[in-house]
Parts: C-alpha cells; structure tokens; sequence
C-alpha cells in the first residue's frame, strides 16, 4: 500500500482533474442546451461562452472556475486503513493544490474573519470514508462553489403555500419551487440534486452525494426515474436559461435521494450545483495504479 | 459588438440598453464583500482614481505571483453580486463609479442607484473563468491584500475586450426581474397556484 505522502500526490492529481476537466456527460448536456437557444440570443451567446472556457480550462489545466469551491470528497477503501490517515493525506492535498493553483484559498476563519491562505480550515474540505471489501480505493470528488451552494434550500412538510403534502407529489413541488427562487444565481444550467427524508444534516448530504451521479444514468427507483424526467422537462420550461438571461436552458439534470425519516419530520432537502459541475472519479489499486472513473 | 473605453462619461452609459453586448478596455478595480464593507466605511483616497468613471468587477480571482514580484490572473470569472445589494448604490454614489461587473443580477435599490448617478451593470457570464481572466492582460497593484486575502483584495487591473452584456441600465429596466417575474408566473401555472 501507498505511504501518506503518496496518497496526497495521488489525491491532488484527482483534484487537478475535477478543477480543470469538465465530465463528458455534462460538456454534452451543454451543447445539447446551446443547440436549442435561438441563434444569436443572450443564451446561445452565454453557452458559447461556457463551451470556450471548458475547452481552455482543459487544455491548459486550469481552474474552469475561480471560485474552486468546497471539495467535498467520498473515499471507499479497503479494511483495516486508517481514516484519520486518509483525511490528512487529503487535506494535505488540498494545501498543495491551492499552493499550485489549481484551487483558490478558499477557507475563511469565520470568527477572525481571516483567510487562512492554504485552502485549508475546519470542515474543508469535508472527507467521507466508509471501508468496502475491495483491494483498492475509490475517490469521488465534486467541487461545490459558493455561488451555487448558497442558493441550496430546505423544505419542511407540509407546505401550505406551495400545497405541498408529505408525499412524492410534495417533493416535486419543492424541487420545482427551488429552482424558480435560484434564478440564474447558481450559475444556470444547473444541475438539482434532492433528497427527501432523513435530518437537516443528513438530507443536504445525501442531496450532495446525489451530485455524483452521471447526467445520463437512470434512478433505479422506477417512481423516481419518473420524477427526475417530469422535473426536467418542467424546470425548463420556467424560462430562466443560462446565466438567468431567460431560455430554455434551466437545468441539465436533476438527481432524487431518499433517506428514512422520523415520524414527525419529512425535510426535502435541495443542492443547487453549477454548470461547472466539477466532478472526479478514480479507482486507485494497491499498486498506486489510477483509473478514471467516469 | 460595442466597444467601451475604460473609464468614461456619463453619456456613454446613459446610451446603453438591457441586452446590448459591449466589449470592455481600460483600467477597473476588482472588489467583493470585504471591499464594499471596507470602502463605506470612510473615504479611501488611495484606491478612488481608480473608481472614479470605471467599474467595480465582482469577482475572487485565482492570481499567481511571479518570482519577480509582478502578478497575473490565473482564473477570473464573476461572483454573485446580489450580496453587494445593500452597499453597491452607495458605493458608486460616493466614488463616481460608471458601473458593476457581475453575476445574477442586482435589485431594486441597485437599480434606483444606476439611474439616479448614470451607471450601468454588466453581466459576465458566471464560470468562465479562463475566457475571462485572457481578457485580463495586466494586473497593475493591489490593495488590502494581507488583510482580505487574495479573493476578497481589490485588485487594479488592465482589460482588452472583456465581454459582458447589459443586464441592468440606467433608465430603470432590469432582465432580471423580468426574468423573476416570468418564471414565477409559469411556476405558478405549472403547480396549479395561480389565482
């Protein structure tokens, strides 16, 4: 197995990935979306845009956004390794990588109001470990910018003003509701990632985690493959569009979770993630082999 | 696309119309939270001939600092500029601002103060950092940079056709509440609220 040091140059290379390489999935869904703007419009114009800078940010290995977010990374890895360990090598990486520009520093201290300069502070970035049965390690990494995340909301069921009930009808209704009040603030086309159950804290986790899912793939839950399309459809007919200049251009997907729930509590919980959905995947072996994943 | 010089006069501004696309050159200052906390508190002489018939740019950039001291834009696109909602009339009133660089829009106290001092805000388009930062071609100083950090310092630079569209004039129209209002109309429609 890798030493640490080893495990943060390995962490920083997944890093440089998400900051500077937009997903295949998600560089498809925006031309799909520059494709049905009329020609010449504000919207069209914005994603012309948007498809420039993902081809500069990848050519030259640069931050595709300034604001490079909160990493918030998943790590599955195998029995008997140390979390503590696998947390500092990837805070370590973090260090590095804003040393390397690869991120801003993007941690302020909150109670001396002081950037801390490394990209490092309590809670950034947020690192999940859970032991699986497998050889090797899996890191998934989103980079959640601070535009996008502060137009993230919570709902509590029942919702008189939205007529909101504590069913699948009501979750539908939140989400919908979530986008409109967004706008184009979260740096539209978005990408929605939901959950419905679970606690205050819980819920905005797995809405996240929602986030690491392929524009493409399918919710196995046949109700909610269902609602992810009705959502989409419906989102972009709002009118918002890129950058909130009005289109058809809303949202690129939208991803439903669930959680169990307390009998008294039914939260809808929604993570708004910027068309710089900075996304990384990769299989790391006990050889220190990386395969991306996608 | 229409060209604008950085900085300019009034009439300029005043000509310019939601939906316009301008190609921006000249001299601006960058500056976000911390900055418009810092600059209405008192008046700071050494950073107003850069304000004065210019913009502010909304935006945290990434900078790299070259080994003989000099910097360089490294990723530059907007940040969300409706947190300056408070504080951005009163900062153009008081440092003769022509205009905001942004993202998302601003609200209405915003907008009463674009038309009342002839200033304009421009959207660029959120993200695209590299395009953007291209269009930084020098960066000339910085203020407050120990005590904000790099994001939030207020960063004089030199720009070469930075492009930006008018979402917001200095005759009282806004995309963005036209925008808000349309979308919430068919929101309403579309959960069956309307009235």
């Amino acid at each position: 197995m890798l030493t640490r040091e080893q495990w943060t140059e390995k962490f920083v290379e997944v890093i440089a990935h998400a900051s500077s390489q937009l997903p295949p999935d998600v560089l498809a869904a925006l031309k799909r979306g520059r494709d049905v703007e009329a020609p010449g419009s504000l919207a069209a114009k914005a994603l012309d845009s948007i498809l420039t800078n993902i081809e500069m940010a990848k050519g030259n290995w640069q931050p595709i956004c300034q604001d490079t977010g909160t990493p918030l990374v998943w790590i599955h890895h195998p029995v008997g390794m140390s979390t503590r360990m696998l947390t500092a090598a990837f805070e370590e990486a973090v260090r590095q990588a804003t040393a390397k520009q690869l991120l801003r520093p993007n941690a302020v201290d909150p109670l001396t109001d002081k950037n801390t300069g490394h990209g490092q502070a309590p809670g950034i970035p947020t690192v999940h470990c859970e032991e699986w049965d497998e050889a090797g390690l899996e890191v998934r990494l989103i980079l959640k910018g601070g535009g996008c995340e502060n137009v993230g909301a919570q709902y509590s069921l029942p919702n008189t003003k939205l007529k909101a009930d504590r069913d699948l009808e009501g979750v539908r209704r939140c989400i919908l509701d979530a986008v409109q009040q967004a706008q184009g603030k979260g740096c539209a086309p978005g990408i929605i990632g939901a959950c419905f159950g679970g606690d205050r804290g819980s819920g905005f986790l797995e809405s996240k985690r929602q986030l690491l899912r392929r524009l493409d793939d399918t919710n196995p839950v046949p109700e909610l493959a269902a609602m992810e399309n009705e959502l989409f459809e419906q989102a972009n007919q709002l009118g918002i569009g890129p950058m909130g200049f009005g289109g058809k251009t809303t949202v690129l997907g939208v991803k439903v979770g669930y959680l169990g729930r307390l009998p008294a509590s039914y939260f809808v919980s929604i993570s708004y993630m910027c068309w710089a959905n900075r996304r990384a995947g990769a299989r790391i072996n006990p050889s220190g082999e990386v395969v991306w994943l996608s | 696309m229409a060209q604008l010089n950085l900085p300019c006069d009034e009439a300029k501004i005043r000509a310019l119309k939601v939906g316009d696309f301008v190609e921006l050159s000249g001299r601006m200052i960058t500056g976000r939270d911390a900055a418009h906390h810092w600059l209405l508190h008192g008046f700071r002489e050494e950073v107003a001939p850069f304000m004065k018939g210019s913009l502010i740019y909304h935006v945290g950039p990434v900078v790299k600092k070259h080994e003989d001291g000099h910097y360089t834009f490294v990723a530059a696109g907007p940040t969300t500029s409706a947190r300056e909602e408070p504080f951005q009339a009163d900062v153009i009133g008081k440092y003769g601002l022509r205009g905001v660089i942004g993202k998302g829009g601003m609200g209405p106290k915003t907008l009463k103060g674009l038309a009342e001092h002839g200033a304009v805000y421009f959207h660029a388009v959120g993200g695209t950092a590299q395009v953007l930062a291209q269009a930084v071609v020098k960066v000339e100083q910085v203020f407050q940079l120990k005590e904000f950090g790099v994001p939030e310092a207020l960063w004089v630079i030199q720009v070469k056709d930075f492009p930006v569209v008018v979402t917001m004039d200095s005759h009282g129209s806004s995309l963005h509440a036209e925008v808000e209002k349309a979308s919430k109309a068919k929101l309403e429609q579309l959960l069956g609220l309307s009235a």
